[in-house]
């Protein structure tokens, strides 16, 4: 075991050495290490590069505040970038490299940046690299890209899995430390549903780094025994190595839960690799704690200068204490805490402190420098810290004083005090006060819409005693407000550290002016911004914390600033003459800590990702070889190739087939919306452009929907079920949009109204079959009379089909004699195959969407969302037949005003190009003169274009400008590549023009 | 103002950065100017830039409610691309794709413009007609547009999963599309603005305007009346609110739009991709952030918060797309109000208030617009007329039905 491992103490197992290698050489740790103490404890203090000027450096925290100590874990498909030492838990076999370096991070050719940091500061690059133009993609930007980033993106897919889970409980209490878990102690007895959230992998939190006394007992027996009480209680949810991300509107906590981060990605496992919960609760309780804040003094970012606190918590925590000779700076009462730890854990320990005056009481076992600070660091990446400079400090702060001395060291130990962890209250849209003698921005105790109380440290209360007791007496309080009263239990504890004095000195001041000589004063570690960066900003006008921010980088990191932002105000509060509270506070946005994507993720992966919707024929059409085709979140076939048929030749076939004998089109996937009630005719009156007054029972009609501005945006058949009930159909891929739609205006709008609307679309399985020979193939499998004189065209009749009970629809989307079979949706495979096997003799064929859009184009019908787009009335797809004349309808009025009203709108044509072989490309723009290079002035495109077998020509439809008054004319379509295609415009109808085939 | 180049740096280094002024200064704000911006977002900071350099027009006021570039022009994902359907908005995205071509040049600020080129991913047969459309449309507009294979896609973006729940069947191209860096565009007009005599004035809050004839003489604000010939409001968001206050309604939703970024991570994507079909878009930023755009919230809503279940749906889009990005992780997110013409067209326009001119409803895709935007809202202001550009973007058209409806035809506009 090495010289930094203690001897005793600590929560690891020192008979279960765990082996791990960091940057190709491999350590031993302890079970129950995190590798950022696994690598303290073998000396490793130099961890990783800086961002911009490749410092090296170190490990500074124990927790998420460590902006420095993130490295890329594994290789391969488990590689994963930016992953924080400090929150690691140390497995057998881990592998892990620092980031940011190269070739290694002792030697990293990077560093040069740091040669050139005299010109490289904020704001430098908003100054620079604008000449020659070209140069800032081509040269500049390239090299800038390059040097960005920190960690690697896998390569491989991810084989883990993540899940997401939903939970209400009535109090969350996020964090337990002894504020938490005495508020969770208190809320278990009042029977609600309480949830117990902690990040760390067991409760504790400052208990572990620092334990005391409670109830009489070491803080470790009643830590164990408060657990054993919350485990027992069934009320109580206690969730581990789970951590509060993000606090949204409403108490609705998102956190996400490390489930196997603890163990070697390669155990096997079932579990997910982690889990996102997403918590509703009735009132929460924050006990996130506080973090420590560090100095801004003469390079102050080397490898081996540390927060106090987390010294203390290496030497408690994980039995490492990472120098043997510390120097603990300081600016208040709490590092003497950590001071005496270290001491106890056998280190010599000499304090720094800043404060003139110094209680005696802390002074009496240390080596005390008062009114003194560090102005510079002995360091180098081969030997570490070697010793630091300390200078007496004027009383103003401003400058130093007498001559300085020299203290040897390999530890700088720090604390400039404590910052409560608002975030969560603040992403509560909590606001904050400025406490001015503790030096910490502190909840200011009101919410808005998310109930709410901070406790303990979290609120800017330090005491051990006292924390605990603001724990239960929120637990008891926000539970009153949820009418339940529970007795506030409050444990008892030995210790209860009254906070003491602080200094202010925002920046320590060293033997050159600050932001000039070499050394260097961070405020902000990850990226690179010193206490002379924000002098810049605030010199150049970037006064307003925002602008800081942005202009400093300060708190923009994957530490969103927890050790940096405080600093970084304070400083501009200096340099512009006002108080901390006066510069304001930047708001926290969410996550807490970068949040895994995969976890946010969930399940909802693949194939869960927008599940594929598919019919009850599915498999009759996967068996006979369909290529599917997706329409919103449907498969549906495409089209049938027969022994290797290319596409082309596979829809040619089928579009024959359906003119000269029978095809079958799966049209289950249209919309289809039951309308009911007393007010359903009225209510269609003001859905379509036609009138709906007189469709009798059992007769259907075509209609088309238009928006507020009268233009097109979906249509499809209705059919009279009965006098107020209506069966509609949509378009595929409208079909929720029109359901939201008919809501939207039901519920807005016309609330009295009694119409119910109800989504039937799985219900129905639906058959189109088409075709001259369609009657009598069916005529074989119903009972239903198909003469034209009992059941003429537009009408729906309701037998037996294949002994299945079915509603026959009479229309036709292709114009050939056609029934819409629709059955209950469970026996659509079996009629589907009675309907195939009856078919046999009339070379029966299944046909696919891309026939289906031939054949409907061949009779000029429209697709809705193909041949329209949102700017197209009736009238301007030729149908003024469908516009009623009734009072009102939705968007009726709208084609009175002045640009919807005039001539020479766009309007749906038919097109034929010269060369009947020539598909125009749909899209394809025509123009009123073709010039030899764009610009040129379109007057429309083609919108639907197809080679048509049935007229043996290729066949077109268009929105051109004016179009109706231009029949006859020809018109050029210019190509992408330059060519032009001329084509005649015509009526949009190619076949059968007259209508016979369907209606016969 | 200071000049920005290499050596100036170079001699300021020598002073340790001490000698740097500011980059624009905080006056007190007069009684009277010529014009008042209302706004200081990039639009509006890009107006006063060109009322002052192009229009001759120097005596103006930028008035921003809090800190400038602190509304939507800092909380974009910075998109620029003038790769639109209509023939009126590829005139006048494209008319800014060409001032950015030159931007960082003019205002001696480096704003990162980079045309790293962007993919419109189509996923279906719709789509693919859709860009099929889009695609021939902005090439004889004269602008660049190219068809690309799935394959080539694939060896654009290597990480993709063409395969994914809908399948990539082409992409639409355009190679002068790319990204830029938001503050700096702020910053950069600011600093241009203020050089050539405009005042900027943060913390100024407009709260009403003074109306005299049904013409504006004026505006009330947070630090007490100040007088002007004319009053240009720029303010996204509230511009819905701010026409209230003149007695006028502005036919605008006003959403939360969410993004958000990745953690730093080593250069990977190097164009800028969106996909309508799965709802994804993404970039990489010089920092090595993703940079991702959600879509905005279904509720209207003033609070820059959005909810969290759209962050969901758009990392679920973007791991099925990408699912390289699985254990790679969100480092911040947030949102911005976006106001939503029923058009998803900007509107810049003259009201019914003489000499108050409107320029919003930018929505979720203003940024790319931000200097050809300002350019003709500012001539149009100086001439009293409107620029020929900006003409048909008229509130007005919502009267007349002559809407630029570029969300019926693409759904998405970023
Ligand atoms: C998440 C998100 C992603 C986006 N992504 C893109 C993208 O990729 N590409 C793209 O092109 N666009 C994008 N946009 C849209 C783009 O950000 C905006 O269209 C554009 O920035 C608008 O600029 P602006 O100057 O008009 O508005 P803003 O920057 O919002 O400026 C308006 C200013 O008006 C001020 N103001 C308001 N009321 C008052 C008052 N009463 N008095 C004084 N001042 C007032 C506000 O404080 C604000 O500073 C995105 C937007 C968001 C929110």
């Amino acid at each position: 075991m090495s010289q930094y491992r203690l001897k005793q103490g600590g929560r690891i197992d020192r008979n279960k050495s765990v082996s791990f290698v960091f940057n190709g050489k491999r350590y031993q740790g302890c079970e129950g290490d995190t590798l950022a103490s696994a690598l303290l404890a073998n000396g490793v203090h130099l961890v990783s590069r800086s961002f911009k000027y490749h410092r090296p450096r170190g490990i500074m925290g124990h927790g998420w505040e460590d902006p420095n100590a993130q490295i890329q874990l594994e290789k391969g498909a488990f590689t994963t970038p930016n992953v924080f030492a400090t929150i690691q838990e140390l497995y057998n076999g881990l592998e892990a490299e620092s980031q940011n370096c190269w070739p290694s991070v002792e030697k990293d050719i990077g560093a040069i940046n740091s040669m050139l940091s005299r010109f490289y500061v904020a704001g430098f690059y908003y100054k620079t690299f604008k000449w020659p133009r070209a140069a800032w993609e081509t040269l500049y930007e390239k090299v800038i890209r390059r040097a960005a980033g920190m960690g690697k993106v896998p390569e491989l897919p991810d084989p883990h899995r993540y899940e997401h889970m939903h939970a209400y409980c009535d109090l969350a209490i996020v964090g337990a430390g002894p504020a938490g878990i005495a508020a969770a102690l208190t809320a278990a007895k009042s029977g609600k549903r309480i949830m117990l959230i902690e990040d760390a992998p067991e409760l504790g939190g400052s208990l572990l780094g620092e334990p005391g006394t409670i109830d009489g007992a070491p803080s470790d027996q009643w830590l164990a025994s408060a657990k054993a009480e919350l485990d027992a209680a069934e009320n109580v949810t206690v969730l581990t190595r789970t951590q509060v991300a993000g606090y949204y509107d409403y108490n609705y906590l998102v956190a996400s839960e490390r489930v196997t981060h603890h163990l070697s990605p390669n155990t096997p496992s079932k579990a997910p690799r982690e889990r996102l919960w997403k918590i509703r609760a009735e009132r929460v309780v924050l006990a996130t704690g506080a973090i420590e804040r560090p100095m801004v003094f003469a390079d102050n970012d080397r490898p081996g200068i540390m927060m106090a606190s987390s010294v203390m918590a290496y030497i408690n925590h994980y039995g490492v204490c990472p120098g043997q000779k510390i120097v603990v700076f300081t600016n208040n009462d709490s590092a003497y805490r950590a001071a005496a730890a270290m001491q106890d854990a056998g280190a010599s320990v000499v304090v720094v402190d800043v404060r003139a005056e110094v209680d005696e009481a802390l002074k009496a076992k240390f080596e005390v420098h008062c009114g003194a600070g560090i102005t510079g660091v002995d360091y180098s990446v081969k030997n570490g810290i070697r010793s630091v400079d300390v200078h007496a400090i004027s009383a103003d702060g401003s400058t130093i004083e007498g001559p300085g001395s020299t203290i040897e060291c390999d530890l700088v130990a720090q604390s400039a005090g404590w910052q409560p962890t608002v975030h969560l209250h603040t992403q509560a849209r909590g606001k904050l006060n400025w406490d001015a003698d503790r030096l910490c921005f502190v909840p200011n105790g009101t919410h808005v819409v998310n109930p709410n109380t901070s406790v303990g440290a979290a609120n800017g209360t330090f005491g051990l005693a006292d924390v605990m007791a603001e724990g239960a007496a929120a637990a008891k309080s926000l539970l009153a407000e949820l009418s339940v009263d529970v007795e506030a239990v409050v444990p008892s504890a030995a210790e209860n550290h009254a906070f003491g004095s602080i200094r202010e000195l925002w920046i320590v001041p060293t033997t050159h002016p600050v932001g000039e000589g070499k050394k260097k004063h961070f405020h902000e570690y990850q990226n690179d911004a010193t206490a002379a960066d924000v002098w810049l900003a605030k010199r150049e006008g970037f006064e307003s914390v925002e602008h800081l921010k942005r202009y400093t980088n300060t708190g923009r990191g994957t530490d969103q600033g927890k050790l940096s932002n405080v600093n970084g105000l304070a400083i501009m509060a200096g340099a512009r003459g006002l108080t901390v509270p006066e510069v304001g506070f930047t708001t926290f946005r969410p996550p807490y800590t970068p949040l895994t994507f995969g976890a946010v993720m969930g399940q909802t992966n693949d194939d869960t990702f927008t599940p594929a919707r598919q019919t009850a024929m599915h498999q009759c059409h996967v068996e006979r070889g369909a290529v599917f085709e997706d329409v919103g979140d449907w498969k549906r076939p495409w089209y049938f190739p027969k022994h290797g048929e290319s596409m082309h030749d596979a829809v040619q076939r089928e579009c024959l087939a359906v003119r000269q004998s029978v095809g079958v089109l799966d049209a289950s996937t249209l919309g289809k919306i039951d309308i009911k009630g007393k007010d359903a005719r009225k209510f269609l009156n003001m859905l379509y452009t036609n009138n709906w007054s007189k469709l009798g029972e059992g007769r259907c009609r075509y209609g088309l929907m238009v928006n507020e501005h009268g233009m097109v945006f979906d249509d499809g058949v209705t059919t009279c079920i009965g006098e107020d009930h209506f069966h509609m159909t949509t378009t595929t891929g409208g079909a929720a949009r029109v359901m939201t739609w008919i809501e939207e205006w039901l519920q807005t709008e016309w609330p009295d109204w009694e119409v119910y609307a109800t989504s039937v679309t799985e219900q129905w399985s639906v058959l189109s079959i088409n075709g001259p020979k369609s009657r009598e193939l069916l005529a074989e499998l119903t009972d239903i009379d198909l003469s034209s004189e009992a059941f003429p065209f537009m009408s729906m009749r309701e037998g037996n089909v294949c002994g299945v009970p079915a509603r026959v629809y009479r229309i036709s989307f292709t114009g050939e004699l056609t029934y819409e079979v629709n059955v209950p949706a469970r026996y659509g495979r079996y009629v589907w195959e009675q309907v195939f096997k009856a078919g046999e003799k009339y070379d029966i064929v299944p046909y696919g969407t891309e026939a289906m859009h031939v054949l409907r184009a061949e009779k000029g019908f429209i697709i809705a969302g193909q041949d329209t787009d949102g700017t197209m009335t009736p009238m301007d797809l030729g149908m003024d037949w469908i516009v009623g004349k009734k009072e009102d309808a939705i968007g009726r009025r709208s084609w009175s005003r002045s640009d919807t009203s005039r001539a020479g709108r766009k309007q749906l044509v038919g097109l034929l190009t010269q060369d009947p072989n020539v598909v125009l490309p749909e899209g394809t723009h025509a123009v009123s003169r073709v010039l030899p290079a764009p610009p040129m002035d379109m007057i429309g495109h083609v919108t639907s274009s197809y080679m048509s077998p049935n007229c043996g020509r290729s066949i077109a439809m268009g929105l051109i400008k004016d179009g109706l008054n231009r029949m006859g004319q020809t018109i050029d379509f210019v190509l992408m590549d330059g060519t032009s295609v001329p084509a005649k415009i015509v009526k949009p109808i190619f076949f059968d023009e007259a209508g016979e085939r369907g209606r016969d | 103002m200071a000049h920005f180049s290499v050596f100036s740096l170079v001699r300021n280094a020598l002073n340790y950065h001490k000698d740097w002024p500011r980059q624009w200064r905080s006056p007190e704000p007069k009684s009277h100017y010529d014009v008042i911006i209302v706004g200081g977002g990039a639009h509006g900071l890009a107006t006063a830039y060109y009322l002052a350099t192009e229009c001759g027009i120097t005596n103006v006021a930028v008035l921003e409610r809090a800190w400038i570039g602190g509304g939507n022009s800092g909380r974009n994902t910075t998109i620029v691309r003038s790769n639109y359907l209509w023939d009126e908005s590829a005139a006048l995205y494209d008319h800014s794709v060409k001032l950015w071509e030159g931007l960082s040049q003019e205002l001696n600020y480096n704003v990162m413009f980079s045309q790293r080129g962007l993919l419109h991913l189509a996923h279906s047969v719709h789509d693919m007609q859709e860009i099929g459309r889009r695609g021939s449309a902005i090439h004889l507009n004269g602008i660049d547009s190219e068809f690309v294979t799935p394959e080539k896609v694939k060896e654009m973006v290597p990480f993709i999963n063409l395969n994914c729940r809908y399948p990539v069947m082409g992409a639409l191209l355009q190679r002068r599309g790319g990204t830029a860096l938001h503050d700096a565009v702020v910053w950069g007009y600011a600093r241009g603005a203020d050089a050539a005599g405009v005042d900027i004035i943060q913390n100024c809050e407009v709260t009403g305007f003074k109306i005299e004839d049904n013409t504006v003489v004026g505006v009330e604000t947070s630090r007490g009346d100040i007088m002007a010939n004319k009053v240009g409001v720029v303010a996204a968001g509230h511009s819905s609110v701010m026409a209230e206050m003149a007695g006028f309604r502005m036919p605008l939703e006003s959403f939360p739009l969410q993004a958000l970024v990745s953690e730093p991570l080593k250069p990977l994507v190097d164009n800028v991709i969106m996909s309508n079909g799965v709802h994804a878009y993404i970039s990489q930023s010089d920092k090595g952030e993703l940079v991702i755009g959600a879509s905005s919230d279904a509720y209207t809503s003033y609070s820059q918060r959005g909810g969290f279940n759209v962050i969901e749906d758009t990392l679920q889009a973007i791991c099925e797309l990408y699912p390289v990005f699985k254990r790679v992780k969100m480092m911040r997110q947030w949102a911005g109000i976006v106001d939503v013409t029923v058009d998803r067209s900007p509107i810049i326009t003259k009201t019914p208030v003489n000499n108050l001119y409107f320029n919003c409803g930018w929505g979720t895709g203003g940024f790319k617009a931000t200097p050809g935007s300002g350019n003709v809202f500012a001539h149009s202001i100086a001439r009293g007329e409107m620029h020929p550009v900006a003409e048909p973007f008229s509130m007005f058209r919502f009267h007349s039905g002559a809407l630029i409806d570029e969300g019926a035809a693409a759904a998405v506009a970023h």
